[in-house]
């Protein structure tokens, strides 16, 4: 049983205006997120991400839809009968959203007073936490003491504090520094992989999905547009969306415009190698092009790794000149490497 | 010179009757201002407890009273007064009237600072299961206390000034005093020695304030 589940979820704000349509903020949404998945769910501004999280637990009401949190349909549920359900779901924010009243350690209690937990139980809990994050020496500061990234420590820990089982992460990493965010990210893996928290990542960057994703689900104008593991995505983009999102972070196949400065650049012939398989095997792609005495060189692309497992495209251009029947050769050699992965010839 | 020496007894009367007064209602109009404020903020669209009806009568409510003059809402309040205190003068009727001259004062106030606090926060509350009471007392109040403490501060000075005009209802205090022995004797050595001690009861009351909300601002 999915531990998160959407079936047909819309949400539509009355319009602002007198005269104003409403706004479609989710159109039917499906979407299941298993125990243990690290599920992403990316998108450009406006494409209803914060929405669709805000609504898995109860702080936006659905208008459609079934809500299903560990098979329990929350749509229609009082807000009293909801405050139980979210103790089961942490949330961190990009602006953190501390209690700047309280210090760490009164941050991270928080959520266990409102839980009704014993003040031993609290503190325990509290150091147990902050001990976690790395804060353990912070517990008595004030949150304007802190850098973006002990706030955002912070947040975890009191997310985490009731033990939940699932964890909304909205633009978690967004006003942080490369740097930072690469702590956050680590840090939010060790929370899925130690106590086996199920987290919803929102982001519009596609370098987060890159490090901590398992699936991921591309939004657009309140729709799911397209969705997946997250090698299958990056390797095989289905919609013009996606393939946008992952071209911020893997350099893939050259534009038109590139093409021709490249041309310019390069005698021979141009080729581009798609590795987008697991099982590709470049030691073998480059002995066949070696083997046949072709002289080659990477003019574009990148090779990165997904989840343990390598794929790009690499541009290459391809000479054979001190050969008779260079084209022949290199035809021949091409057919060869057809055969390991996918070759895309630029005339 | 004289004849303040010689008034010397009522002068202290009468500040503390302005003390009386003053404190009287910093209590009753601020805990009417929190209660309006809080009213105000909570009805409001997009909040907790969101609803237009309570909001609009509210803000119309406070729009309407706050620009009264306070010696003619006094008139105006009087028979309200006789029918909450029992009496339409003295003492207890401009206590009365002061106060609920300064819930609607001190909502918009209350209302103003409560906004600045980060609807963030509040999702953050949210989010962990907290319930509509609990987020007041322990978000929005704590949160927005330092300016909260100023706003108080704030009223206080008004609070001062709306009961210099006791005595047109025969109530008393330093306003009284003034308008007594100083203005209508034609002593103004009496009527300066009044405004001295209001402005030394202000600029402690001031100081007081800004130490308080400066201690809960930097905490
Ligand atoms: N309270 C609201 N009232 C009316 N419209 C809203 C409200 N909240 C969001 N919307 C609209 O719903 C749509 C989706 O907003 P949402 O905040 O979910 O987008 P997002 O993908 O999180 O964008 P961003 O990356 O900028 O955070 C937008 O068109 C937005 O204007
Ligand atoms: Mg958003």
């Amino acid at each position: 049983m999915p531990v998160v589940s959407l079936r047909d979820v819309s949400k539509v704000y009355p319009a602002t205006t007198k005269t104003g349509d409403p706004v479609v903020a989710i159109d039917s949404v499906s979407l299941d997120v298993e125990a243990g998945d690290v599920y992403g769910i990316i998108g450009y501004s406006g494409a209803g991400k914060s929405t669709l999280v805000r609504l898995v637990n109860a702080l936006e009401r659905s208008t459609g839809g079934e809500i299903l949190i560990n098979g329990q349909d929350i749509a229609g549920l009082p807000e009293r009968k909801l405050r139980e359900v979210r103790l089961g779901i942490g949330m961190i924010f990009q602006q953190f959203n501390l209690l700047d009243s309280r210090t760490v350690a009164g941050n991270v209690a928080y959520p266990l007073e409102v839980a009704g937990r014993p003040k031993a139980e609290r503190q325990a809990r509290v150091a147990e936490l902050l001990d976690f994050v790395g804060l353990a020496d912070k517990a008595r500061a004030y949150p304007d003491q802190l850098s973006g990234g002990q706030k955002q420590r912070v947040g975890i820990a009191r997310a985490l504090a009731t033990q939940p089982s699932i964890l909304l992460a909205d633009e978690a990493t967004s006003a942080l520094d490369p740097e930072t965010t690469h702590e956050v990210l680590t840090l939010l893996k060790r929370v899925n992989r130690e106590f086996g928290v199920t987290i919803i990542v929102i982001t519009h960057e596609m370098d987060v999905i890159q490090t901590i994703a398992t699936k991921v689900a591309v939004m657009d104008q309140g729709r799911v547009i397209e969705r997946g593991d997250v090698f299958d995505v990056f390797s095989n983009p289905q919609h013009a969306a996606s393939a946008r999102f992952v071209g911020t972070v893997v350099k893939g196949v050259p534009s038109a415009a590139e093409l021709a400065v490249l041309r310019g650049r390069h005698r021979g012939r141009i080729v581009t190698l798609s590795f987008r398989d697991a099982g590709v095997d470049q030691q073998a792609v480059f002995g066949e092009l070696a083997r046949a005495g072709v002289a080659f060189e990477v003019i574009y692309g990148g090779i990165n790794e997904i989840q343990g497992r390598p794929f790009g495209h690499l541009t290459l251009s391809l000479a054979a000149d001190h050969l008779t029947e260079a084209d022949a050769v290199i035809d021949d050699v091409l057919a060869r490497i057809r055969e390991l992965t996918t070759v895309t010839e630029v005339r | 010179m004289d004849a303040l020496i010689d008034l010397t007894p009522e002068l202290w009367t009468a500040a503390g009757e302005t003390l009386y007064i003053v404190g009287l209602t910093l209590f009753f109009g601020g805990l009417g201002g929190l209660l309006v404020g809080l009213g105000l903020y909570l009805s409001r669209a997009g909040n907790i407890l969101e609803n237009r009806t309570v909001f609009t009568v509210l803000n119309v409510l406070v729009n309407f009273i706050r620009p009264i003059p306070f010696i003619i809402f006094l008139a105006a309040a009087q028979p309200l007064a006789r029918m909450v205190v029992g009496t339409g003068i003295g003492n207890p009727a401009i206590i009365f009237t002061i106060s609920l001259a300064a819930s609607f004062a001190m909502g918009r106030i209350v209302e103003q600072n409560l906004l600045t606090v980060s609807p963030g926060v509040i999702d953050a509350a949210r989010s962990v299961g907290a319930g509509p009471i609990r987020i007041i007392f322990t978000v929005l109040l704590p949160e927005a206390l330092g300016p909260l403490i100023l706003g108080f501060t704030f009223i206080f000075v008004a609070l001062v000034d709306m009961s210099a005009v006791a005595g047109y209802v025969g109530g008393g205090g330093l306003g009284n005093f003034a308008l007594l022995y100083g203005y209508r004797q034609f002593n103004p050595v009496v009527t300066w020695a009044a405004v001295l001690l209001i402005i030394v009861l202000v600029q402690l009351v001031q100081f007081l304030g800004n130490s308080l909300a400066r201690k809960a601002l930097r905490r």
